[in-house]
């Protein structure tokens, strides 16, 4: 029934034209004003955070007045280049990371033997399943009084409480991504005839290099954390202890503002860790890949 | 007549899901020639891509075998390289180039600096030169499909296998990328099988056309494409007609 149609719709002619010259447009591109630039970039914005929290902190404690409680931000930073000139906080320090290092690395070896053996069997995919589901929501911390008896006052119990806060979180992560893996891009690799660890390491890592940082990361601050609270209870063995034991030392000599500086020492260091170590590493990596954004 | 290249005989694909077992072709044969460009054809739910994932080696027939060249399929390989439908199928961790050299490099059969080259020409093939040095992310849907075959056929492959590689496409696209994979045929006369659920598709890109009927899929047809020149014309539009007729017919007979 055209005559229905014709009622229904508005009858209008047909428009036709052609677009306007580039030159009739005002802008199509322009530069952003300096403080636009400035305030795209995230290190000045955060940098201004870090100073408000500074100033914040230095008022805070200046009303307060007792520096036993809280000693300001200055006394603060003055203890830490005190520490720092003394060279104590960087011996301290380089005990700690290497303390951290061989735990890391004994953790990430054993959650990559873990995750080998998931992928390539279904007894160890499930021991992984099981394992991860039991110990992973287990502090590190927890462990501790076995690691004392099983390994005594020393490295072995530090880097045992170490291993069990990275092996989880990393094998669990790595794990994931393997499994997220999409079916197409199995199918890609089998296509060229990759198998066993060819097709492991040309195509699974890098396929799951978003969950295995996001492991790595994750474990990494496992770690730092376990690391600085075991040494708070014990972490001094044959005189070298790390920088949870010169918090733990210098509470109790009473110097307050040491302590913040061990803390802030603490703290800087995971700053770097992750913002400079992972963030530069997805930066040329799966940023530029496009696989997070 | 010379030797098929691929020969599947009475093959019938069956797979598990959590509950059934179903069947998905069943005693399907048919024989591929060199310099074919042969089109599975039906109704979804035919077992068509399941057909091509068989002869791609991911699947194992529970009945009747198939043949590249004389030798059983067993697993996949690099001598039948697949395009997927999927936009995925590129590896986001490497440039056009490294994607396109990657099988090359991977199964040893050119060494580095063929493969460079190799790699260099066949994404000039597609229109992609500008692009060699982009990570596939930056890429739209179109330019990815034409990375794969050139991937694809960078290998030069015995045959190509290509699962509606370009059903994720705009209509214009789609368009495009079929007319430059004959015109790439022309070039060098690859074989190819091809899987779609488009007649217009099928007639406009095969020189052979195979029809499946659904559940499990059977072959209800063999039959001969249009000439090159005459796709634009009457007897392709002749051809769709008869292909939808035999496909319908099927449906009007089951109703």
């Amino acid at each position: 029934m055209p005559d229905a149609e014709a009622a229904i719709l508005v009858d209008r002619p047909e428009i036709t034209g052609k677009p306007s010259d580039p030159s009739a447009f005002g802008v199509v591109e322009a530069p952003l004003s300096t403080f636009e630039r400035l305030y795209n970039w995230p290190i000045l914005r955060k940098t201004v955070i870090l100073l408000v929290l500074a100033v914040a902190w230095e008022i805070g404690a200046r009303l307060l007045n007792n520096a036993l409680l809280l000693p300001t931000f200055s006394d603060t930073l003055h203890a830490l280049f005190a520490g720092i000139a003394t060279g104590e906080i960087p011996r301290k320090l380089t005990t700690s990371l290497e303390v951290l290092m061989m735990g890391y690395a004994a953790g990430i070896v054993f959650a990559a033997l873990l995750t080998a053996f998931g992928i390539f069997t279904q007894v160890g995919n499930d021991l992984l399943e099981t394992l991860t589901a039991m110990f992973n929501p287990l502090p590190a911390i927890a462990l501790l009084p076995i690691a004392l008896i099983w390994f005594g006052l020393g490295y072995g119990s530090l880097v045992f409480v170490l291993v069990h806060s990275v092996v989880w979180a990393v094998a669990l992560n790595t794990h994931a991504g393997f499994m997220a893996v999409s079916p197409t891009m199995r199918m890609v690799g089998r296509n060229y005839g990759l198998t066993g660890l060819s097709y492991v390491s040309k195509l699974l890592i890098p396929a799951a290099l978003p969950s295995i940082l996001t492991g790595l990361k994750i474990g990494w601050a496992f770690a730092w954390r376990t690391l600085i609270a075991s040494e708070l209870v014990f972490g001094v063995s044959s005189g070298a202890g790390g920088l949870g034991w010169y918090i733990y030392e210098n509470k109790n000599a009473l110097e307050i503002a040491n302590v913040f500086a061990g803390l802030l020492t603490v703290i800087l260091i995971g700053l770097v860790v992750e913002n400079l170590i992972f963030r530069v590493i997805e930066r040329r990596t799966v940023r530029r890949w496009g696989m997070q954004n | 007549m010379q030797a098929p290249l691929l020969d599947v005989r009475g093959v019938t694909l069956q797979y598990k899901t959590r509950e059934h077992l179903v069947t998905a072709t069943w005693r399907v044969d048919f024989q591929v020639f060199r310099s074919d460009r042969y089109v599975l054809l039906g109704p979804s739910g035919c077992g068509k891509s399941t057909l091509l994932k068989a002869v791609g080696g991911y699947i194992a027939p529970s009945e009747g075998e198939i043949l590249l060249d004389g030798q059983p399929v067993r697993k996949p390989g690099p001598d039948r390289m697949m395009v997927f439908q999927e936009f995925d199928q590129l590896l986001p961790w490497k440039t056009v180039r490294e994607n396109v050299m990657f099988p090359m490099l991977a199964s040893r059969k050119y060494p580095p600096k063929v493969a460079a080259e190799r790699a260099l020409h066949f994404i000039a093939k597609v229109n992609l030169a500008k692009f060699a040095d982009h990570h596939p992310h930056l890429l739209s849907g179109g330019m990815k499909q034409r990375v794969a075959i050139a991937r694809a056929m960078a290998m030069e492959p015995a045959m190509l296998l290509m699962d509606e590689p370009y059903a994720a496409l705009d209509a214009l696209t789609r368009r495009r990328m079929q007319d430059e994979l004959i015109d790439l045929w022309d070039e060098t006369h690859f074989t190819v099988l091809f899987v779609t659920h488009s007649i217009a598709e099928a007639v406009k890109c095969g020189s052979r056309i195979l029809l499946l009927t659904p559940h499990p899929g059977q072959v209800k047809a063999e039959l001969a494409s249009v000439p090159r020149a005459e796709v634009a014309g009457e007897s392709a539009r002749l051809l769709e007609e008869r292909i939808n007729d035999m496909l319908f017919s099927e449906e009007a007979a089951h109703a």
